[in-house]
């Protein structure tokens, strides 16, 4: 599905990726996890189409499609979705109008018919159950005056209605207390299908507890310097990134 | 040309004008003949050259253009049942206008025919509240006073439903000036909504709005006051809105600005008396080379009072906008609070603001805050609506859209705000 070679990408000059090497199939679950400054968050966003970092190198593949070369929105309507580590607060614009409008907008890409208010409200119903929100969230402004909480929950359901084929989730523990971080680590479960493939960006083991990877692969420098099994997630949490930045093979 | 308009006052007088009104509308020109126009180093009107109006021949538009009723449909919104005054050339057109009977001895009409007619409110209160010296423009609508609205609402009296008043410009020759004089007078405890819309027939015609409204506000009053200019892109319009208000009133203001070549909007509120409530919301949407200006003044000269101002704009193409937001707290004006906001937003390299807060305030127990701000649409959120699949146009729309409405949804009454959204998206290119 997803096929990252020789990936570098430089935001204000700076040099964050040096050189991605990742392979993503249907159905799996990948976590990517590192340091501070390690640019994992990066690739996040690269992947998402963030203007703000420049590709310098290397080419992804998205289910036979050159990524890079696809603005942010037709990666969306092509199934790319990203869960923001820090969503933004949209005043003015109501959860319902602003879903409609994302839902629509891939609907119309993928060549279905566009829904109206009334259908729209069907279909939400049973996503919002995902998340366990009621529907009074709609009526709110989009992540305006949410708790951090609320914001990551509201991605999860963004997510539960676009039905990405490829879901990018960044840092999206961060934040979160338990009870929020069970909701928000069901749901993506819930979102699991075999057609479809996650990758999970995080600092900590923990969101791994609930959220269980296929493969775990850590970033430091801006290169993946180890993957392995989910079992490399929990010695990372017992003996420290220190233990992997020097470079594989040396440890 | 000061000239023109003096002689023209001359030529003005009929024998049957009542007593009292030939002293204000005389007042009125010898204060013209002597200060005229706005002059381009008057501080007040800086950033607002208004030589294109004040050098120009305007002609007084002519009475009797035939406006037929779907032509002002458009304009029309709201229940058919809400009270409608419609205006052509700053007359009263009876035939197209729809006045039903108001409860509690409430009217709602031709301020020609409540002069002619000798009302007593009337004649206490207009002329009697915007003063003259305030501009040129103003001293010009007084000494021409003919036509235009009046509202009165009596002691007590709760209009449930909005009286809205249409001046329509007819265009049907260049070069015309049209000058309605309003007066809305809500008194004690009385409860009503106002809409004034100024409209074209002719987007294209260059002609000059001069309008004046001077609203009364009585103890307890609640009054909402919303102010629709939306006049042809070529025109020039230059409006004062007056307000007085007594002790315990509620007034509260929307002014969406979209219309006119030159369009000025001077707001003054005077609160006369403490615990009053003061909101004022503007919203000004600027394209091509339009230049619009809102100077709004807060007279906070009683203790206990409260104003809370909200203006926005969205400025495109090489379009001007000016906010100036004047609060003046009097010694005697202990435990006022005050909040003023101005936020814009540039849409393109070539459009300007210029924004003033101006607070004067000279009573030592109060709280007065006041902000400023320019800005883009911010590159964060164009990403965010993007990567989920909303084209880059249509989130920028959208995110401009949000911006203005947030300023929309604090009128009150929800046909009048559904109608503002509605020409907000219109204008923006939003959809549905």
């Amino acid at each position: 599905m997803l096929e990252i070679r020789g990936l570098r990408a430089s935001a204000g000059g700076n040099e964050i990726l040096r050189g991605i090497d990742l392979t993503v199939n249907a159905g799996e679950v990948h976590a990517i996890m590192g340091p501070n400054g390690s640019g994992k968050s990066t690739l996040a966003q690269v992947l998402a189409g963030h203007p703000a970092y420049e590709v310098t190198g290397g080419r992804v593949s998205y289910l036979g499609q050159d990524l890079l070369e696809m603005e942010p929105e037709e990666r969306a309507q092509a199934g790319v979705f990203l869960a923001f580590q820090y969503p933004v607060e949209i005043p003015g614009v109501s959860n319902a109008y602003f879903l409609r409008a994302a839902c629509n907008e891939i609907r119309k890409a993928r060549g279905l018919e566009e829904l109206d208010p009334m259908d729209f409200l069907d279909v939400l119903e049973e996503k919002l159950k995902v998340v366990e929100w009621g529907p009074e969230i709609m009526s709110r402004a989009v992540n305006s005056g949410f708790s951090g909480g609320e914001k990551k929950r509201n991605e999860i359901l963004q997510m539960a209605v676009l039905e990405p084929r490829l879901a990018v989730l960044d840092e999206t523990d961060s934040g979160l207390d338990i009870d929020a971080l069970r909701i928000v680590a069901g749901g993506v479960n819930r979102l699991r299908r075999p057609d479809n493939a996650t990758i999970v960006v995080t600092h900590y083991q923990r969101l791994l507890n609930y959220i269980v990877p296929d493969y775990v692969h850590v970033l430091s420098g801006g290169r993946i310097v180890r993957s392995g099994g989910k079992e490399l997630a929990l010695e990372l949490e017992a003996r420290g990134y220190d233990w992997v930045e020097a470079p594989a093979g040396v440890a | 040309m000061t000239a023109t308009w003096v002689r023209r006052f001359d030529a003005t007088a009929t024998p049957d004008e009542p007593e009292w009104l030939r002293p204000v509308r005389r007042a009125a020109i010898d204060r013209f003949a002597g200060t005229g126009f706005p002059a381009p180093r008057d501080e007040e009107w800086r950033f607002t050259p208004v030589a294109a109006i004040t050098q120009a021949e305007f002609e007084p538009a002519r009475p009797g253009s035939r406006v037929s009723r779907d032509a002002i449909a458009p304009f029309v919104f709201g229940h058919a049942e809400w009270p409608l005054l419609v205006f052509i050339d700053g007359r009263f057109d009876a035939s197209l206008s729809m006045v039903p009977a108001l409860p509690g001895g409430a009217r709602a009409g031709s301020l020609a025919e409540a002069i002619t007619a000798g009302d007593a409110t009337l004649a206490r209160h207009l002329g009697h509240h915007a003063p003259v010296e305030s501009s040129g423009f103003t001293a010009l609508n007084t000494a021409f006073i003919q036509d235009g609205a009046f509202v009165h609402v009596p002691a007590g009296v709760e209009l449930a439903m909005p009286v809205h008043l249409v001046f329509v410009s007819s265009g049907e020759t260049e070069g015309t000036v049209a000058q309605p004089r309003n007066l809305i007078v809500i008194e004690a405890a009385a409860r009503a909504s106002v809409v004034e819309s100024y409209v074209t027939l002719a987007p294209g015609r260059r002609y000059f709005t001069n309008a004046v409204t001077e609203v009364v506000s009585g103890e307890g009053a609640w009054t909402e006051h919303t102010r629709i200019q939306r006049e042809s892109d070529s025109a020039y319009h230059i409006g004062l809105t007056h307000v007085e208000q007594a002790a315990g009133s509620h007034y509260r203001s929307f002014t969406l600005a979209m219309g006119g070549a030159i369009a000025r909007h001077n707001l003054h509120v005077r609160l006369n008396a403490p615990r009053i409530e003061t909101l004022l919301y503007g919203l000004y949407l600027t394209r091509g080379d339009q230049l619009v200006d809102n100077h709004t003044a807060i007279h906070h000269d009683h203790p206990d009072c409260n104003s809370w101002e909200v203006y926005k704009g969205v400025m495109a193409g090489e379009s001007r906008a000016v906010f100036n937001g004047k609060v003046l707290v009097r010694p005697e004006a202990q435990k006022t609070d005050a909040k003023q906001t101005n936020r814009n937003l540039l849409l393109s390299d070539g459009a300007r603001v210029h924004t003033k807060p101006q607070l004067e305030i000279f009573a030592d127990d109060v709280k007065c805050t006041h902000g400023a701000t320019v800005g883009r649409l911010d590159d964060v959120a164009l990403f965010y609506l993007r990567s989920r699949g909303i084209d880059a146009a249509t989130a920028r729309v959208l995110l401009t859209y949000a911006f203005a409405a947030e300023v929309v949804e604090e009128v009150a009454l929800e046909p009048v705000r559904l109608e503002l959204e509605r020409l907000v998206r219109e204008r923006l290119g939003a959809g549905d």
